[in-house]
């Protein structure tokens, strides 16, 4: 009866907070050029970053320092599952090995999940994607692993150095930018060096974009399975 | 414009955060209240990218025959990419706390939890 009741009312609300919702939405017109911003970045993103993807040169270029802070929310993120979880003796307790089919199509597909998580990252100035699907698709192949191998763990003092490298290397890019340009995160591959001004639309342009990304791939590549490997592992009384 | 002609997109956005919040409000089970907020994120991101969007324009991605006055709004699409890989972040965090609380108390259900206080 009480369930019935928060039912029907959960249900009366949510009615009127859609209502509310629709009408502030209905004064919004969809599909008409609303655009402020958005066209100087159109107009120039290709002679300003040497990239044909828009949405990356926002993301890494226009507002690179916006990324460096996602990145670190990102860290933060998973360095506090690392503390919440801490235990003094965790190990894997999974029983059931993966059955054949998971195993075998583990041991095909990891290192081609491993060649697209990179694809992604390092074309994110020309194709859809970036650093932040590939690092994640990365970690999808750490996690195919962990479910087909009841014993597979990542290679912890590795992975914990590759990513505070890959941290680092961002902010370094960064003072390189501040060094040569006079601001934090100057592209200065592609402003001072003028690198791959007669090859846009192919690999090597886009200026310090595929290097940050990678860099960003890598980052949140080790992060994603960090996170997997300490949600997975459990405390192990002696 | 009237509230019967939001179109579809305005409508699945409003829809997606409304069946999160109906979890959050109504599931009892700590995991199913997370799966809501997910969902209501979703439609928060729907909601973006479907307002940046102009009708008959492609992705924002410059190519052959695609000019800077043919794509679509990309700064939406940015703040969502940032979006996404916050919402990652903090769900791992809550899935983490929401472990925690499962080994204390060994069960999920929000009203059992609070029956265990003190």
């Amino acid at each position: 009866m009480v369930s019935v009741l928060k039912r029907s009312l959960a249900i009366l609300s949510i009615l009127i907070i859609g209502y509310w919702l629709a009408q502030g939405l209905a004064g919004v017109p969809f599909g008409q050029d609303k655009m402020l911003v958005g066209h100087y970045y159109l107009n120039h993103v290709k002679e300003q970053t040497g990239a044909v993807n828009a949405v990356t040169a926002i993301v890494v270029n226009y507002r690179g320092f916006d990324t460096l802070g996602e990145v670190t929310v990102l860290f933060i993120a998973s360095t506090g599952v690392g503390a919440l979880l801490w235990r003094k003796n965790r190990k894997r307790t999974a029983k059931t090995e993966g059955s054949v089919v998971l195993t075998t199509g583990t041991e095909l597909l990891f290192p081609f999940i491993m060649m697209f998580g990179v694809y992604i990252f390092i074309h994110g100035h020309l194709t859809p994607g970036g650093g932040f699907p590939g690092g994640a698709t990365i970690a999808t192949a750490f996690l195919l692993l962990y479910l087909a191998f009841t014993v597979y763990e990542i290679p912890h003092r590795g992975f914990e150095k590759t990513e505070g490298l890959a941290g680092m290397s961002y902010v370094l890019v960064g003072l390189i930018g501040l060094w040569i340009g006079g601001y934090f995160l100057f592209d200065w591959i592609w402003q001072s060096w003028h690198w791959g001004v007669n090859n846009i639309g192919r690999l090597f342009s886009g200026g310090f974009i595929p290097v940050i990304y990678t860099i960003i791939g890598i980052k949140v590549g080790t992060e994603l399975s960090g996170i997997v490997d300490n949600m997975l592992k459990e405390e192990v009384k002696e | 414009m009237s509230i019967s002609n939001i179109g579809i997109y305005y409508f699945g956005a409003i829809s997606l955060v409304l069946i999160g919040l109906y979890g959050v409000l109504v599931k009892k089970n700590l995991m199913k209240i997370l799966i809501s907020l997910s969902v209501m994120e979703t439609g928060v991101n729907l909601l973006l990218i479907s307002i940046g969007y102009v009708y008959g324009k492609s992705a924002p991605i410059l190519s052959e025959g695609i000019g800077p006055s043919q794509t679509v709004d990309p700064i939406p699409q940015a703040l969502v990419l940032t979006a996404i890989v916050i919402g990652v972040a903090t769900t791992a965090m809550a899935l983490s706390v929401a472990i925690l609380i499962h080994e204390k108390y060994g069960t999920l259900n929000i009203e059992e939890i609070r029956r265990l206080r003190g």
